[in-house]
């Protein structure tokens, strides 16, 4: 109930607009989500970062097509499907992305022969999707109750031509960026699952956006953790 | 993955149930599922919630040049999309019967009723005209996709604003939202789906069937119809025969319910036009019912990022060096460069097969020996394969100058200068042409050139 009302007190507190500009302070936009919202998957979610939102169903463990089947574990895939038009190059290499990092944390050896699908739906785009994809595959997969071996969150890092940090970025900030790099984290160690970068950067500050990208996935895990306390509490 | 069968059980409870006129979920025989719209942040971006159907449109525009027969219209593009996330049968790419048949349909209720003015949407006669696509998905599959394909479509479409233009003479200004607000398109009215579904042979009608009433159904028809209770298309299907006032019955009904949803569709426009005039908030974050357990939101968090520049400085320090890379190439003449020693050639297998080619071969190497005494003395590589070896090349490499990387036994390096050796090398074909090399050789090198 604690958490009911602290959630309830922190809505009733201005959102701020979204175009209205962040501080010089590195932030996340402001997160929201919806489990189980879908009647048919066998678990849903609904993510939303900023103006950014994504809607992923997971059906599984089921049955595979004879084709697909691996014989020692679950045959894993993802499918994103953009809001206009036919997927192109842009959302298979972000389903790959996005396939490798649940493959490094799911644990398909518990059923073989079988298959796990999330279906991801671009909502809105408003920047850093690729990450609100990772967290909306990761909520999805919790409330399907697939057999995990930790939890993972995306972030994306910004770096703009002054070389200033920006995390979260949107979609303005994204193209004025001279890099953006996006990385998968898991919750038991804070270790790299998935990275992938656009634009120049050095060394350190690859370095540095994985350690701002650690420390905002401590905010993330948080997010989830209290999501789902408050899902299970019981009053 | 395929669809779970309905068990004959599960079949005969459903149609005995509707004999009594009772429905699973509670509703009466003309009861209509409640209807929620969303809208997100941009325009022409909605969600329609069915009961349980949910479909998700968008309505996007772009300036293309019209169809040549009609040269002052714009063009209209439906596209629905069965996602397999509305029901795991659904198999992404497929065209199924299903998809183009509610496809269809929908076209036939918004683009054949001609309740969008498509001359308004023509900005150059016959040169520049708008194109608006409505790409609906599908989200969640509980029964009457049509239905909430078509609010949402109607929905979307009025919520839609389409850049300003201007044209003065022959150019064409297109302006931004900040420029000029976007304008809304011309809607003449707006058509909307009923579906009626038919049990026993058209004995039993339920208006706004859900997943397992459509299951067990033996027709559907299906009435497009505005305010102005004028039916726009009418279509059934199913197979089955129906009375004259049956369809009339059917179409009375529908009045009253298009009705309904047009008064609940203008209402959540002008909800969302008064939060967007207001600057208050909106999208889809604020639809999220809070009270919900399922539902849970954070605010900005701002992220501690003061250590992270120590942090990101204490591992690369204590990373390992990156290994000493060969930085200085040994420049064994002009144009060449070598890295590192090389390997054993470990291409055995290949050379069995070349052996026999091999007799003559050798006179030729010696002769490349040589070649390779006068250029640098590198011949000392004996019978170390090319390995690492990397070739430079500044351009020019003479025509006919047997440039050879080959893995054979013998003639491992051949290093060229551009200046010298080429002259030399011919010298020494003449001299080999003096020695009668046999037919092989001669095969050897053709072959060698047309591999390079």
């Amino acid at each position: 109930m604690e958490v009911a009302k602290r959630a309830d007190r922190k809505v009733s507190a201005d959102t701020g607009a979204e175009s209205s500009p962040r501080g010089p302070v590195c932030s996340l936009r402001h997160f929201a989500c919806e489990q189980n919202l879908l009647s048919r998957p066998d678990g849903s979610a609904s993510f939303l970062q900023g103006d950014t939102s994504v809607l992923a169903g997971v059906y599984g463990p089921a049955e595979v097509k004879v084709s697909k089947e691996i014989f020692n574990k679950a045959t894993l895939e993802v499918i994103l499907r953009p809001k206009i038009g036919l997927p192109g190059v842009a959302e298979k290499s972000r389903e790959r992305l996005t396939r490798n990092t649940c493959e490094a944390v799911v644990l398909g050896a518990l059923h073989p022969r079988t298959s796990i699908t999330v279906v991801l739906q671009v909502v809105s785009d408003a920047g850093s999707l690729l990450a609100c994809c990772l967290n909306a595959a990761c909520m999805a997969l919790v409330d399907a109750g697939v057999p995990m071996r930790a939890l993972f969150c995306g972030v994306s890092c910004a770096l703009d031509a002054d070389g200033n940090l920006v995390l979260d970025p949107t979609t303005k900030q994204e193209k004025e960026a001279r890099a953006v790099l996006t990385f998968a984290l898991d919750s038991v160690e804070q270790k790299l699952l998935m990275s992938t970068t656009k634009g120049l950067y050095s060394d350190a500050e690859l370095q540095q956006c994985l350690a701002a990208a650690q420390a905002a996935s401590q905010h993330i895990f948080r997010f989830y953790r209290e999501s789902l306390q408050r899902r299970y509490s019981k009053s | 993955m395929k669809e779970t069968p309905l068990s004959n059980c599960e079949r005969r409870f459903l149609l005995r149930a509707i004999e009594e006129k009772k429905r699973l979920d509670g509703r009466q025989t003309y009861d209509y599922r409640n209807i929620r719209i969303s809208f997100g942040t941009d325009y022409g971006c909605c969600i329609v919630e069915l009961g349980k159907t949910r479909v998700l449109g968008q309505v996007s525009c772009e300036l293309v040049s019209p169809k040549l027969n009609r040269a002052t219209e714009g063009i209209l593009f439906f596209n629905l999309e069965l996602s397999q996330m509305a029901a795991p049968a659904f198999e992404p790419g497929r065209q199924s019967d299903l998809l183009v048949k509610l496809n269809r349909l929908l076209e036939r209720c918004l683009r054949n009723s001609k309740c969008i003015d498509t001359e308004s949407l023509c900005v150059v006669a016959g040169e520049k005209v708008w194109q608006i696509r409505v790409d609906l998905h599908l989200l969640n599959h509980d029964g009457n996709i049509i239905d909430a394909a078509s609010i949402a479509a109607i929905v979307a479409l009025c919520h839609f604003r389409r850049p300003d233009v201007s044209v003065q003479g022959e150019e064409v200004t297109l302006y931004t939202p900040e420029e000029r607000d976007p304008v809304p398109l011309s809607i003449h009215h707006m058509p909307i789906c009923i579906s009626f579904a038919f049990f026993q042979q058209g004995t039993y009608l339920l208006v706004d069937p859900n997943e397992r009433e459509e299951r067990v159904m033996d027709g559907l028809l299906v009435i497009a119809m505005n305010k102005h209770r004028e039916i726009c298309t009418i279509q059934s299907s199913g197979g089955i025969m129906l009375l004259k006032d049956q369809v009339l019955r059917c179409s009375k009904i529908a009045g009253v319910k298009v009705a309904e949803i047009t008064e609940l569709i203008q209402k959540a426009l002008e909800n969302d036009q008064k939060v967007r005039k207001e600057g208050g908030k909106f999208g889809f974050a604020e639809s999220i019912a809070n009270q919900r357990i399922t539902a849970f939101k954070m605010e900005k968090a701002s992220v501690d990022t003061s250590n992270i520049e120590e942090k990101a400085e204490e591992i690369i320090a204590e990373a390992e060096p990156p290994p000493e890379v060969v930085s200085k190439p040994v420049l064994w003449t002009p144009g060449t460069a070598q890295i590192g020693d090389g390997i054993e050639n470990s291409w055995g297998g290949l050379e069995d097969s070349e052996k026999e080619e091999e007799e003559g071969g050798i006179d030729e190497a010696v002769i490349l020996d040589d070649t390779k005494m006068d250029t640098g003395g590198v011949s000392d590589t004996g019978n170390q394969a090319l390995g690492l070896m990397i070739l430079i090349s500044f351009g020019y490499f003479l025509k006919g100058a047997p440039i050879v990387l080959s893995d054979s036994e013998e003639e491992e390096m051949i290093i060229l200068e551009p200046d010298k050796t080429p002259k030399k090398i011919r010298a020494q074909t003449t001299s080999a042409k003096e020695k009668a090399p046999s037919r092989s050789q001669v095969k050897r090198r053709r072959k060698k050139r047309t591999a390079n």
